[in-house]
């Protein structure tokens, strides 16, 4: 073997090797011998908290999101602030190598480790829509939720099923909470803003517990209450003051969107409240409904998009009660959803080591 | 390491640094690849969940394909429906949707070459041992950044060593530093790893000003069939008014600082100092780009051109001149001989019926989940690589100025004359893209200045109501993302989606053969790559990376029936 393969950054070495692996350290960071044994408390330590980060069926967009933050930025968050011990799109190592810092990491880590899980899981066909080194999504969720000392779902897929889960669901997919016994947070929204989820860790982190959460798992810090009820245009919804049409002159004025398809209404988050990417604005600031991003199923519960929600009450006005479609698309997806949760039981049997005879 | 005469076969599963999920098979012999499989392993299904729904909905569904190439087919989505119902959309619009797609691409070259690629070419662990005044030294001879200073690369040097004393490498464990193919001196590394921390600064930058118009990012919210809907009105505080938009210039400003002054610079430094594998790569040296950035609203001017080069001969040029163009529109189709499919057809995409039909992978038979897009039969490589070849093909002032300059630049530091043939390599993709970069941040400020001045002759338009006929129509929406050519083609029938696909770049590069064996450009680009150890393939990912694949891109489609899906292996 060439020596130069740097030994000092293989994890997966035995004590004497380590102790070596050490020494050399010691020496490229031109530390005296007598930095060895703090060398290896450190090593053995765990100073900053592993994280594996887990992707499923999904776009990747969350983990976008993570480069956008500000506070903490993902400079701090990987240097100072966590360890990300696997993450295929961040991580230096591929292929075998890459499997190793995995594997070390379960090892190593194994009850102490926070799992971050981007991406829906498929059901459907026993799970082969979605596999990683021969093993499917199913598989390696079932082999690495129980060693984490707390899950997270980050976004609409990983906590609800997200997109591949609309009508027709041809993959049976659904979200991290339906397969495993534990409490999962669930940081919805597609992508949830980067501070939902930096938010969690930081709370996890520091208060040594997880957040109060809403019956649908998610933070009350950041679901807690509607967009609507915090939006900066509440104020011409409650005096009736509508846009009519994109780039109309009330649109120009900042007029409520609500009869151009806005979703505030019945939508869950703190967009209005903290605001995107550092530079005061979220889809309604820019004149833009919100589409419901944070809610379970919302790829049919709120579209079409540009369709008005049925049966708000407007003041002054009653009810508007003439959005057929959208009323129509809220009866499909009730009978989907029952299909899910039939899969759903499967999965959690699996999970639990238990046997998954059909019922 | 075990030296064997014979020839051997490597999997790399999953290729890590990339969207998605990505399996590269190699063969080598005598220290080169002599063989190799591309195949994709991920399979959604969104064309089908599009069926039956609103035509006016499907950008929102298609921008999921991909959180790393956000933007782009929300955008070639609308564009298809204009397309379809013939619908222009206003003046304003077509400029904001300019700085949209400019401004997304410089964050997105930015955070290929330093997030997801650079760690190929560079040394971590290296950096430890450079000497923080001798890297201010080398930093000031390449550029003016006045961020190069001997104090700020110390206090990265201390960073790293704090970072490797912990014991906790996290996304730096286990990879290839030490590597016999590692080659920069330490001083190289060192400049390298502080620009990888400053990166993230800028395309930070980048983001915050795409989002000053799309409410927010990744997945952008401020498009619409028709138009766009930032409400402009230089005299309310809830539109686009004269404080956004000087938001967004000095953003975009700070932002170009650093891609001209240390992006571009740093990929002559690596071209230069690895001046031994600029032989390497070349792979189908058939081009094609489209054309993008338009200057009016028919979309027949544009500030950046497209067409297509054949055989690497800048002769064969041939122009791409509208989203409209018949020679575009004709001559594109998919096979599926060796992916995953029921049968063995080459289609139009307007005709495409898939059903998926899943084998195991079979490297004489079928491999992938991707199909084989061809051009007028022939496999195309795309992306920056492709813009540039073809523009400067075709005289495009910009484009040869830049593309001389950049050569020049490496010239001086490899102490070798070189000239444009070197593009065609896997420096060449980099070298491109970094090019890309720094002439779209001069046209993100040009077209700033052309929003401001129309907004100034008192045109405040966004939007023309799209309506939908009944019977059937179809379009095609064309636009040049940052990997390259992209195009949704929809049929719409009495005001619902009938038919949805998306020919995507990745699915052009990451393509596997065809019904005629010609292999795709991942394939073709890693004949002849050395590999010094077998066990630790750095060499493939460096040509595959070269490329900045997207997976979740190139496999969208899927079928209720199929069998296996996803599958991720990385060399």
């Amino acid at each position: 073997m060439a020596d130069t393969e740097n030994k000092t950054l293989v994890p997966r070495l035995d004590r004497r090797g380590f102790l070596k692996g050490c020494t050399l350290a010691a020496a490229a960071l031109g530390l005296s011998e007598t930095m060895v044994p703090k060398l290896v408390e450190a090593a053995t330590a765990a100073q900053r908290p592993p994280v594996v980060w887990l992707h499923f069926q999904e776009c990747t967009g969350c983990t976008e999101t993570l480069l956008r933050a500000s506070h903490p930025d993902i400079a701090r968050l990987l240097l100072d602030i966590i360890s990300l011990d696997y993450h295929e799109t961040v991580m230096a190592a591929a292929g075998n190598q890459a499997e190793e810092a995995l594997n070390d990491t379960l090892e190593k880590h194994k009850g102490k480790f926070v799992l971050i899980v981007e991406g829906a899981i498929p059901l459907k066909d026993n799970g082969i829509y979605c596999k990683i080194h021969g093993k499917t999504a199913k598989d390696i969720l079932a082999e690495i939720a129980p060693k984490a000392a707390a899950i997270i779902a980050i976004g609409t897929c990983a906590t609800y099923g997200g997109v591949q889960a609309a009508a027709p669901n041809p993959t049976g997919a659904v979200g991290v909470q339906e397969l495993v016994n534990v409490p999962v947070v669930n940081i919805s929204g597609c992508p949830p803003n980067p501070i939902n989820l930096l938010g969690t860790v930081l709370h996890f982190l520091t208060f040594k517990r997880l957040p109060a959460l809403d019956k649908l798992g998610r933070p009350l810090f950041a679901y807690g209450r509607r967009n609507h009820d915090h939006c900066e245009r509440r104020a011409h919804f409650d005096e009736g003051r509508f846009v009519e049409q994109f780039g109309d002159d009330f649109h120009k004025k900042g007029y409520c969107l609500y009869k151009v398809g806005c979703k505030g209404p019945e939508t869950f988050a703190n967009c209005p409240a903290v605001r995107f990417n550092d530079v005061d604005v979220w889809p309604v600031s820019v004149g833009h409904g919100c589409v419901g991003c944070t809610e379970p199923n919302f790829w049919d519960t709120m579209t079409p998009f540009y369709e008005r929600l049925p049966d708000v009450k407007i003041p002054g006005s009653g009810v508007i009660t003439d959005a057929d479609n959208v009323g129509k698309k809220i009866l499909g997806v009730t009978a989907a959803a029952v299909g899910i949760h039939a899969a759903v039981g499967v999965g959690k049997r699996i999970i639990k080591g238990k046997n998954s005879e059909d019922k | 390491m075990e030296v064997s005469q014979m020839a051997q076969r490597i999997t790399i599963d999953p290729i890590t640094r990339i969207e998605g999920h990505l399996r590269v098979d190699v063969e080598v012999d005598g220290g080169k690849v002599t063989k190799a499989w591309s195949s994709g392993q991920m399979f959604r299904g969104l064309e089908v969940i599009l069926k039956g729904r609103d035509p006016r909905d499907a950008w929102l569904f298609t921008q999921r394909i991909c959180g790393v190439c956000t933007t782009v087919h929300a955008l070639a989505s609308v564009r298809a429906v204009e397309n379809a119902l013939q619908l222009q959309v206003p003046l304003n619009a077509q400029y904001i949707r300019n700085l949209i797609l400019s401004i997304h691409a410089l964050h997105d070259h930015i955070v290929h070459f330093y997030a997801l690629s650079a760690l190929d070419w560079v040394d971590v662990v290296s950096a430890l041992s450079a000497d923080p005044v001798a890297t201010q030294k080398l930093a000031e001879s390449l550029s003016n950044w006045p961020g190069n200073s001997a104090k700020r690369f110390a206090a990265v040097k201390d960073k790293l060593k704090t970072l490797v004393a912990s014991g906790q490498l996290g996304p730096f464990a286990n990879a290839y530093w030490g590597h016999p193919a590692m080659k920069l001196p330490p001083e190289a590394n060192l400049m390298a790893v502080s620009h990888y921390l400053e990166a993230l600064d800028y395309q930070r930058k980048a983001t915050q000003a795409l989002a000053i118009f799309s409410g927010k990012n990744p997945h952008i919210q401020n498009l619409s069939v028709g138009g766009v809907t930032c409400a402009i009105n230089p005299d309310s505080d809830s539109a686009l008014n004269i404080e956004r938009l000087y938001f967004v210039k000095q953003l975009v400003e700070e932002v170009r600082g650093f891609i001209q002054q240390v992006y571009l610079t740093d990929v002559v430094a690596v071209g230069a100092l690895y001046k031994d594998w600029l032989p390497y790569g070349a792979g189908v040296t058939n081009y094609m780009a489209a054309p993008d950035m338009f200057l009016n609203v028919e979309g027949t001017e544009f500030d950046l051109p497209g067409g297509t080069v054949m055989g690497g001969d800048l002769k064969t040029v041939k122009p791409i001149s509208s989203l409209n163009d018949e020679y575009f529109k004709k001559n594109v189709e998919e096979s599926i001989a060796k992916a995953w499919y029921d049968g063995d057809w080459s289609k139009h995409p307007w005709e495409e019926d898939t059903e998926p039909k899943y084998t195991e992978f079979d490297a004489e038979g079928r491999y992938t989940w991707l199909k084989a897009p061809r051009f007028q039969g022939k496999p195309m490589q795309v992306g920056p690589l492709a813009q540039m070849v073809v523009g400067y093909a075709l005289g495009h002032k910009d484009i040869v100025k830049n593309v001389n300059g950049a050569l020049d630049r490496i010239s001086a530091v490899a102490g070798v004359k070189v000239g444009p043939e070197i593009l065609h390599s896997t420096i060449g993709r980099h070298a491109a893209r970094a090019v890309r970069a720094s002439m779209l941040a001069d046209l993100a400020l040009k077209h700033w200045g052309l929003l401001v001045e129309n907004i100034g002759k008192g045109d405040l338009e966004i939007f023309n109501p799209p309506t939908f006929p009944k019977g059937e129509q179809r379009g095609v929406g064309v636009h040049e993302a940052p990997r390259g050519i992209l195009s949704h083609w929809i049929v719409i029938e009495n005001g619902k989606i009938k038919n949805y696909q998306c020919v995507v770049p990745s699915t052009w590069n990451a393509g596997p053969r065809d019904a005629k064996n010609q292999l795709g450009p991942y394939e073709a680009s890693l004949m002849g790559n050395p590999i010094a150890e077998a066990e630790k393939p750095l060499e493939v990912l460096r040509t595959i990376h070269s490329f900045d694949p997207c997976i979740a891109c190139a496999v969208h489609m899927l079928d209720p029936e199929g069998k296996e899906t996803v599958k991720v292996k990385a060399l």
